[in-house]
């Protein structure tokens, strides 16, 4: 099979890519094994303090309601963080400080949502609490066991105007409500319509993951990408390519089995060590699709701080590019290959991290693509 | 009566400490335990949680090998609940010695442990993992034996008969007049408060840490501590205790308990100052993961879960004071007549499988003290929570189909689980995932087993001991420790302390599969929860 660029890893990075080269008139492939970051998405883009005309752009085309406006955000143990460009679920306060009394809702038997973390952290902003909780139909009460973020969501993508009655229902003077991140994961005008139906400020506060508005982000990337006729092939994965001098011809994968993916770009997007982009044992770490160079340290003390709330070094390793993100073997770079994402680890800090870092290389690869056409 | 005065002050939290309690209790005496941290801290719960047959020690030791199979048979009778009855197998590789499996067998039947040769072919039929190219197998009846819960059902059964215990409270000096221990000074880590507390007699079962605690009291127990490493691996990959028929050697025993299974271990002698910060290296991991898949191939290809280490209490000889001669046996001293100092008894060496008897020497000597005669009952007094019967029947009789997350939590408390409050339909989220705990049971241990962080909670309900080494369940438990302790803010200082300390167990294994979760794990609590 022949595309013009084949992209592995179907994360931020890999579907940004993809949707940018199939709107450019591009033929490309996505393999994807199914589970990227996007799925423990805190909401909010790491390392980006604008927002990008084309990323709006492509956003809008899919769906997906950014908003940008530098603030601060309330996270699931009642911290605030600052923020700036983020999924239209989180709240961008400009002050911790949103409202004289809050509601806070917990779902019962839902334990990936922290109503007395928040309360205390919302007290001592001098915000007056209260914790309350949402009544769940019998069905899903059913099996307590698995109340999950991404069950409620599903319920609660039929059920969105039932939390509405219930939310008037128990609000009495508050002008505030804090509820879960776990609307909309199908249907994503669900946040939207539960803003408006409460007659008080709603900020939606993170559970644990797996992240409803990263999970919702993802199905709708991955729909435009194939409405935009992508070939999106999910459940698969890279396992080997095959290289002629300093350039990549095809790849296969699991279940193509012999049918190699040839293209004349290829793109790596396979993230970092969770995603397995980058692999290790006891005595090396190493890219396993291309062979690549990685920069890490070759003593195995040094990959850890025993301090777990310290910068861990292991995370910064990725694989070594030249500027133009082409990745290198044995310090010559591949030509139709780049890297985008966390595979790169913190090999390019200049281009940030995260969410910021997958989108930046992301665009700068299907710029050099384009370019080279 | 002044509610500071007893008839006795067991110092010390681990097993010893837990069931010398429990033994006094249940002779009428009014006891009274002080730990400086929690329950099960020290040697009691970082070990293999191996409940010795003895037959490791028939060779050369043949004393404590009898003590052993005595107290293994107690044991299973009277703790059930915190025994899994594996049996255990002692295997001959190729490069094995097969005259030593002759001298092994009959020093075993010699200290009455049922030593049983069995074709190899057998051996790999009853325990498929073992590594097939054995050349001789004895059956002999190890099992493994949950401290924790082993430690907790003692405390729990002393507090029953009117004990009382006083967590993360520490012994800062002796009362003493004259020749005479009167009671101990102590102050709370918690609240910094001071409270002094007197006995006629003070039992020191304070493992390695005894040493000191004779020094404060003015007389020498000299200590020889001894580190010993282990690797949890997240399988159980074994059913049966694995062991190796040779002289007593590194990483030569693999454990099976609840859903994992530990190798172990190492033996270096350390400093008594360094006892409080052991750590696994990496030289020991690498020697642990090679010398364990020689027992079973399939170690070298599991993930492994974590790395710990642990201080054996062992003892050195009164009369060689270079610390050489030491011995692995129970030392019961009482001070009185060893140096004249009246009031203290210092209970130490031994093992995990001998708790029982230590503590039954160590109350002998305390009501011989206080001139009591009553006889000691806790060889056949059940625990609470083993009263006979099998978890699936306990489970049965609070829930008509108990789920998994039932019958393991039945499991894990024993008949305990029929007293608690019936759990509502909310109590049933799981907290733990790995471990299948559920809200019902977190809460209990809240409620009912003197838990104040979640590290305490991890000793009594295996929260945070799977695969996910709390990544998930952590939080959840957090956040109904902060309701129900009312304060988030020292929950939240309480939450990034438990996950350092899992890390500090992670680290040292912190490759493949393992650097995956960690990678996770860090993304989650950084970026995900902020913290």
């Amino acid at each position: 099979m022949r595309f013009d660029t084949v992209i592995i890893g179907g994360g931020l990075a890999g579907l940004v890519a993809g949707i940018s080269l199939q709107q450019a008139g591009h033929r490309t492939a996505i393999v994807s094994t199914g589970q990227n970051a996007l799925h423990f998405f805190s909401g909010s883009f790491e390392s980006m303090d604008e927002a990008p005309e084309r990323l709006k752009t492509l956003f809008a085309g899919a769906g997906i309601r950014l908003h940008y406006s530098a603030g601060v955000r309330l996270m699931p143990l009642g911290i605030f963080r600052e923020a700036a460009l983020s999924l239209e679920d989180v709240s961008l306060l400009p002050e911790p400080c949103f409202a004289d009394k809050v509601l806070i809702l917990g779902i019962p038997g839902y334990l990936d949502f922290f109503p007395s973390f928040l309360a205390e952290g919302l007290e001592k902003q001098g915000i007056v609490c209260r914790t309350s909780m949402l009544n769940l139909p019998e069905s899903v009460r059913e099996s307590p066991a698995e109340i999950r973020s991404v069950t409620l969501a599903r319920m609660f993508d039929r059920n969105w105007d039932r939390v509405v009655q219930q939310v008037r229902l128990l609000l009495k003077d508050e002008d505030g409500v804090v509820l879960p991140q776990v609307f909309g994961l199908e249907d994503p005008s669900v946040p939207e319509r539960i803003r408006q139906g409460i007659p008080a400020r709603v900020v939606f506060a993170g559970t644990m993951p797996p992240s409803v508005p990263g999970i919702r982000t993802q199905l709708l990337l991955k729909r435009r990408y194939e409405v935009l006729g992508g070939t999106y092939l999910g459940g698969d994965e890279a396992l080997e390519a095959r290289v002629e001098g300093d350039s990549v011809r095809s790849v296969t994968t699991r279940n193509l089995d012999r049918h190699a993916l040839e293209a004349d770009h290829f793109v790596l997007a396979s993230g970092g060590f969770f995603s397995k982009g980058l692999r290790s044992n006891p005595f090396r770490v190493w890219e396993p699709v291309f062979g690549l160079d990685v920069a890490y340290d070759e003593d195995r003390n040094a990959w850890y701080n025993d301090n777990f709330a310290e910068d861990q070094p292991y995370m910064n390793y990725g694989v070594r590019t030249d500027e133009a993100l082409h990745p290198l073997v044995e310090g010559r770079p591949l030509r139709n290959l780049y890297a985008i994402g966390s595979v790169l680890g913190a090999t390019r800090p200049e281009l940030g991290s995260g969410g910021g870092l997958a989108i930046r290389t992301a665009f700068h690869a299907v710029d050099e693509i384009l370019e080279a056409v | 009566m002044d509610p500071r005065e007893f008839d006795v002050i067991i110092l010390g939290g681990g097993i010893v400490g837990a069931g010398t309690l429990r033994d006094c209790a249940m002779r009428g005496l009014r006891a009274l335990l002080i730990e400086r941290a929690d329950i099960a801290t020290g040697a009691s719960g970082r070990n293999h949680g191996l409940l010795h047959s003895g037959a490791r020690y028939a060779v050369n030791d043949p004393e404590s090998a009898a003590e052993c199979i005595r107290e293994n048979r107690i044991l299973r009778q009277i703790a059930s609940h915190c025994i899994d009855q594996t049996d255990g197998l002692f295997i001959s590789l190729p490069e094995d010695d097969m005259a030593y499996q002759r001298t092994f067998v009959d020093a075993c039947l010699k200290a009455g442990i049922g030593a049983e040769i069995i074709d190899p072919a057998l051996a790999r039929q009853l325990e498929p993992s073992v590594n097939p190219e054995l050349i001789g197998a004895v059956r002999v009846p190890d099992a493994s034996v949950d401290p924790f819960r082993l430690c907790a059902s003692n405390m729990v059964d002393a507090k029953l008969h009117g004990a009382q215990v006083r967590l993360r409270t520490e012994v800062t000096g002796f009362i003493r007049e004259g020749d005479t221990i009167r009671g101990v000074h102590t102050r709370s880590a918690q609240t910094g408060r001071t409270a002094d507390y007197y006995a006629p007699v003070v039992v020191n079962a304070c493992g390695v840490w005894g040493q000191q605690v004779a020094e404060m009291a003015g007389v020498t127990v000299g200590m020889f501590p001894s580190k010993g490493a282990l690797l949890i691996f997240a399988h159980r990959i074994n059913n049966t205790v694995i062991n190796r028929c040779r002289k007593p050697s590194n990483a030569d025993i693999l454990v099976p308990g609840d859903t994992v299974c530990i190798i172990g271990t190492t033996s270096t002698r350390i400093p008594l100052e360094n006892c409080h910060r052991v750590s696994v290296t990496p030289d020991e991991v690498t020697l642990l993961v090679t010398e364990g898949a020689k027992l079973t191939p399939s170690l070298s290809e599991t993930r492994i879960l974590r790395a710990f280490a642990g201080v054996r209490p062992l003892v050195s000889d009164d009369s060689d004071p270079s610390g050489r001669n030491i011995s692995r046996g129970i030392v019961c001293l009482d001070h009185e007549s060893r140096d004249g100092l009246k009031g203290l008894v210092t209970i130490t060496g031994g093992k995990l499988t001998t708790y029982r008897l230590m503590a039954e020497m160590a109350t002998d000597v305390v009501c011989r003290k206080l001139g009591i005669e009553k006889a000691c009952e806790t060889a056949t007094t059940p625990l609470p929570g083993s009263q006979g019967r099998s978890y699936e029947e306990v489970a049965r009789e609070i829930w008509e189909a108990p789920s998994t997350a039932q019958k393991a939590a039945a499991a894990r408390l024993g008949d305990v689980v029929t007293r608690m409050p019936n759990p509502s339909r909310q109590d049933e989220a799981l907290v733990c995932e790995c471990e299948e705990v559920s809200a019902w049971e977190v809460n209990n241990a809240f409620e009912r087993m003197g838990v104040s962080t979640l590290t305490d909670l991890r000793r009594r309900t295996r929260v945070g001991m799977g695969t996910c080494q709390g990544e998930l369940c952590a939080c959840r438990a957090a956040g109904l420790l902060a309701k129900a302790q009312d304060c988030a803010e020292r929950e939240r200082a309480d939450l990034l302390k438990f996950m350092g300390e899992r890390w500090k167990g992670s680290y040292p294994i912190g490759w493949g599969d393992t650097l995956r979760e960690a990678e996770y794990t860090q993304w989650v609590y950084k970026h995900v929860l902020g913290l």
